[in-house]
Formats: C-alpha cells, sequence, structure tokens
C-alpha cells in the first residue's frame, strides 16, 4: 500500500509539472482523481503491457476526460508511455492531447473531452463483453460536475436496464465545478440516492484512501444482476496546500513560484 | 425487387448479415419497428440492444460496442442521429474513427405527414463536415443491401442515408455492384447536361428525362450514392465536355451533394450549376409526392429548371 501511495505521489508530482510546462490544463480534478487511478491501474484492473493492445480486455474510461493529465501521469508509471514524453502534454505534435485521443496515446482506450459522454461508452464495452461471454469489466471515472449532463442518466438507466453488473461508475466527489461549487452552480446531491433510485448497488469511500478504493471495487466484483457506483469523496487540487479545495484551480497552469511550492508540499524536486 | 422503401432493405440486409457475421450488432432508440432494425430481433434477438429515446446514449453505446469489436448498425431517424447526437458522433465516434454504422432513416420530405420537425434536410451537411465520417445515400433496395453489407467489410464511421416511402428500383442490371465511393453512370444521354443525383433523386430524374427526351432534350444521369468520398474522377470526366450540371437532393442546397459537386468542379473544371434541392426552408406535412412538387423536387418541376435554366441547349 506504501508503493501504491508513492505512485499516487508521483502521479501528483508529474500532474503540476505537466500543467505548468505546458502552461495550461487542469491540475483541480486530476489531483483528486491520482489515488483512483492508482488504485485502478495498480491493483484493480488487469492491465499491463502484455494485454495492453487487445481489442478486449479491463477498459478504463475518463470520462472526465479535461484530468488528462491523471491519465498521462498513470500510463507512465504503469511504462506504457515514457516519461520524458509526459513534458510534451499540450504542446504541438504532441501524443498527450488537451483531452485525450485514443488513436495518439497508447492505453486510452476512448477519446473524451465533451463531458457526458464516457459512461455511455461504457455501456457499450460491458454490453460486449456481456455477449461474448467474457469477465473482463468496465470502469468509468466521472465528474460530479459531469453528473449535470443528461445523457449521463440516459446510460445510468440503461446499464440498470441491461443489468450490467460488470460496469462500474466511480465518481471522483470533489463539489467543485469551473464556476464554483456544485451545490451553488447546479445541484448534484444526493449522487448514491439518485443512482439507488436507477436501479444500481452504491458504495460511498473516501476517494484519497487507496485500500477503501481497492476494498470498494472488490465489493462491486460480488454484486450480481446490477451496475455499482462508487461515490469517492474527494479533495479538488488534493496534496497541493494552495490548490486544495479551490475552484479557480479547476483550469489554471501554476507559475513558476507557484510550482516550486507545489512540489514542496509533494515532496518532489523542481 | 419491386418497390420498396430503402429502410425496408436495411432491416432485411442486416438481418441477413448478422447470420453471416456474428459481430454485427444493431442499436436502436425505440423506433425499431419503423427503421427496421427489428428484423434483426427474428434473427439474433441477443444483438438488438434499445436504448429507449435516448439518442445520444445511442451513439455513445454504440461507440462502446464498437470499442469491443462489434460492428454496431445504429438506426433512429436521420433528424436525431444527426442533429440531437451531432456532438457524440463528431467526439466519440468519428474522433476516434470507431466502426460504427449510422443507419439513419426517415430522411428528406418524404418522410411525408410528420412535417417539418421530422424532415431531415441538413443532415448530408452535418455528417460531411466531420472528419473520418464517410457519408452515403443510396437510391434503391438493390443498393441498400449492397451498401449495408459493403460497409460491414470497410472499417470506420459511415453515415448511411435512408427513406422511408417505397421507391422504384434502379438498378436493375443483374451484374450491378454497389462499391463505397464509386458513382454510377445511370443513363448515358448527350454530353451537354449532366444530372447528379442522389438517393429518392435518381428516381425522380430518370422521369424527368423521359419527359425531357419529348422536348428534345436527353441529358446524361449519374448516380451519386457515396457523397464522401466523392467519386470525383467520374464527376470531372463528365463535366469536361458539359455545359450544364444539375445536382439533384432531397436536402437542402446548402452542404451537401450539390455543394460537394460545386466544390470539385470549383477546383478542377468550373461549370455552370443548377441546384435542386430545398431552397434554404424547411418542410411541411403533406403526401411525399406533394411535397416533392410543392418544393421542387418532382420530375415536373425537375424538367421546368433544366428547359427555363439550361438554354442555348434546347
Amino acid at each position: 500500500m506504501e508503493n501504491l501511495q508513492k505512485i499516487a505521489n508521483n502521479m501528483r508530482i508529474n500532474i503540476v509539472k505537466m500543467v505548468h510546462a505546458g502552461k495550461s490544463g487542469h491540475p483541480g480534478g486530476a489531483l483528486s482523481c491520482a489515488d483512483i487511478l492508482t488504485a485502478l491501474y495498480f491493483n484493480v484492473m488487469d492491465i499491463n503491457k502484455g494485454n495492453l493492445n487487445d481489442k478486449v480486455r479491463d477498459k478504463f474510461i475518463l470520462s472526465k476526460g479535461h484530468a488528462s493529465a491523471a491519465i498521462y501521469a498513470v500510463l507512465a508509471e504503469k511504462g506504457f508511455i515514457p516519461f520524458e514524453e509526459l513534458t510534451t502534454f499540450r504542446a504541438i505534435n504532441s501524443k498527450l492531447q488537451g483531452h485525450p485521443n485514443m488513436l495518439d496515446c497508447p492505453g486510452v482506450d476512448i477519446s473524451t473531452g465533451s463531458l457526458g459522454q464516457g459512461l455511455s461508452v461504457g455501456v457499450g464495452m460491458s454490453l460486449a463483453n456481456k455477449l461474448d461471454g467474457n469477465d473482463y469489466r468496465t470502469y468509468v471515472l466521472c465528474g460530479d460536475g459531469e453528473l449535470q449532463e443528461g445523457q449521463i442518466w440516459e446510460a445510468v438507466m440503461s446499464a440498470a436496464h441491461y443489468n450490467l453488473d460488470n460496469l462500474l461508475v466511480i465518481v471522483d466527489h470533489n463539489g467543485l465545478q469551473i464556476d464554483g461549487k456544485n451545490s451553488d452552480v447546479m445541484n448534484v446531491s444526493p449522487i448514491g440516492e439518485k443512482f439507488k433510485a436507477f436501479g444500481w448497488n452504491t458504495i460511498a469511500v473516501d476517494g484519497h484512501d487507496i485500500e477503501a478504493i481497492i476494498a470498494g471495487c472488490n465489493y462491486a466484483k460480488t454484486i450480481k444482476g446490477k451496475p455499482t457506483v462508487i461515490i469517492a469523496e474527494t479533495i479538488k487540487g488534493k496534496g497541493v496546500s494552495f490548490m486544495e479545495n479551490v475552484a479557480g484551480w479547476h483550469g489554471k497552469a501554476p507559475s513558476d513560484e507557484e510550482l516550486a511550492i507545489a512540489l514542496k508540499d509533494l515532496g518532489g524536486n523542481n | 425487387m419491386g418497390k420498396i422503401a430503402t429502410r425496408e432493405a436495411y432491416g432485411k440486409a442486416l438481418a441477413a448479415l448478422a447470420l453471416e457475421n456474428k459481430n454485427i450488432v444493431a442499436v436502436d432508440a425505440d423506433l425499431s419497428g419503423s427503421t427496421k432494425t427489428a428484423e434483426l430481433k427474428k434473427v439474433a434477438v441477443e444483438r438488438h440492444f434499445n436504448v429507449g429515446i435516448a439518442e445520444s446514449n445511442l451513439i455513445g453505446v454504440s461507440a462502446g460496442l464498437a470499442c469491443n469489436g462489434k460492428i454496431p448498425y445504429c438506426s433512429t431517424f436521420a433528424i436525431f442521429a444527426t442533429g440531437r447526437a451531432y456532438d457524440q458522433v463528431r467526439n466519440t465516434v468519428a474522433y476516434g474513427k470507431l466502426n460504427v454504422k449510422i443507419c439513419a432513416t426517415h430522411a428528406g420530405l418524404t418522410v411525408g405527414e410528420d412535417g417539418a420537425t421530422h424532415q431531415a434536410l441538413e443532415d448530408l451537411a452535418l455528417m460531411r463536415v466531420i472528419p473520418n465520417m464517410t457519408v452515403i445515400q443510396p437510391c434503391d433496395g438493390i443498393e441498400t443491401e449492397q451498401c449495408i453489407k459493403a460497409i460491414s467489410q470497410y472499417y470506420g464511421p459511415v453515415y448511411v442515408r435512408l427513406g422511408r416511402s417505397a421507391v422504384e428500383a434502379v438498378n436493375t442490371n443483374p451484374d450491378y455492384k454497389f462499391e463505397i465511393g464509386k458513382g454510377v453512370v445511370i443513363h448515358e444521354g448527350d454530353k451537354d447536361i449532366v444530372m447528379i443525383a442522389t438517393g429518392v433523386m435518381v428516381q425522380q430524374s430518370l422521369q424527368a428525362i423521359e419527359q425531357l427526351k419529348e422536348k428534345g432534350i436527353n441529358p446524361t444521369l449519374i448516380n451519386i450514392h457515396t457523397i464522401k468520398p466523392l467519386d470525383e474522377e467520374l464527376i470531372l470526366k463528365y463535366a469536361k465536355d458539359a455545359k450544364y450540371i444539375v445536382s439533384l437532393e432531397e436536402h437542402n442546397i446548402y452542404g451537401g451533394l450539390g455543394s460537394a459537386v460545386a466544390e470539385c468542379l470549383a477546383k478542377q473544371c468550373p461549370r455552370k450549376q443548377i441546384f435542386i434541392g430545398t431552397q434554404d426552408t424547411f418542410g411541411e406535412s403533406g403526401k411525399p409526392d406533394q411535397l416533392l412538387e410543392k418544393y421542387g423536387l418532382s420530375a415536373n418541376k425537375i424538367v421546368e429548371r433544366i428547359v427555363n435554366e439550361c438554354k442555348g441547349t434546347c
């Protein structure tokens, strides 16, 4: 577990470095989901260099595509893309587009960026797995603000209708979106009750407790006949003192001075 | 094959294809009886997915199925597939170059009585401007049948525009072979007027030619079933000797076949072009034939336009 925390911390260091180097990006929501991605890629999901290019395997969908720095950081930790490439984030000719492009970047299972669309794709992948009778699972990470998109609820309804117990959604519930708090912009609460009303199994975890996230994902595997959502309570900007719980860090790059503070917070080198 | 709507031919072809290829699946949004994907249910019920009245999800679910190796044929009315779910088609399906076949029915004025809200007259334009997208409109049942099979053998996103109303068979030659991106010369007439039509306008054009012949005008007619990629080679070959090009589509004159032809000719062989299509207007309720007449797309109206506008050739 200590090792996984180290990976998550290293991801955070790379996230702030990437956004700084790219002079743009979305650090807040990438930092909030670093522990979730670590749990998925280093414990829960069956994904490695050997099966990376398989059409069918465990799949991950970053439905909140603006947190692209987080997926690039974890793909580098897995060795799917070289660490050196992270410095090209959002630059011209880079594989690391502002929002993930499946045709450019190995390990990106679907292109995302326009919010609300990833869960539908997850439903399609899960239907295909059911049809083939395999045991692969599909993992979808949604933002909490993203739940304001109507298409999410179309997908939520269809996943329950088709009894997709091979589909797991994790909501990165940091409570903030570009314009401020979810509760002020457009209230999404109560999230769990909404999913439950649609026929889902719901789990709540501390989204920065990697062990708890893994336990939640493992528990979800035992639930048959319906899809599961894990509502992960997180802190936007987690790990960087001046970014934590500040909506303004949704889509902004740190200055040189701010980067130095961030790296000090994370115990990384400049 | 007698008179049959292209959507009917689609349903039959899809069911036949599903028997041959176990990766074929259908996704529908509560219109399976109208779009005819219900035909697939008769042979492989487990491979038919209904997402209910939720077109955004329709496209997204199809994308997911394609990611995991299925060949989804997803259907709803053209107006919803291209309008309501445009962002999903662009950002999820086309950007990822996913193997999704969007077979949209009830395109154009010939939807009839449902009226303007259900008559897609912009869909060719919307799909044509999306990178990676192939855009096809078969003109009859025979062409539809072959098209539905051909697109399963092509990897990538395809938009197929299908109609509600029954149409006469045009490609009755037993050797007819549909090929994506290859136009078909339907009638080899004189070289000075070249009609380039798609979909139901192929039949209207053939009727118009019969009337025009009586007036001593005998245009050539090309069927362009693939609007993108456009068969520029064939169009240029015939445009070279033409004085007038007449483009014909059951679609707004902006952005569809007429525009595609004009773009092609402007680059290499500028010609005077007569754009037959809806003139930047919505449709309305009525019988298909009445609508074609009122909006200038019937054989009679085509004859009028050609006689009036192709001066010096009659």
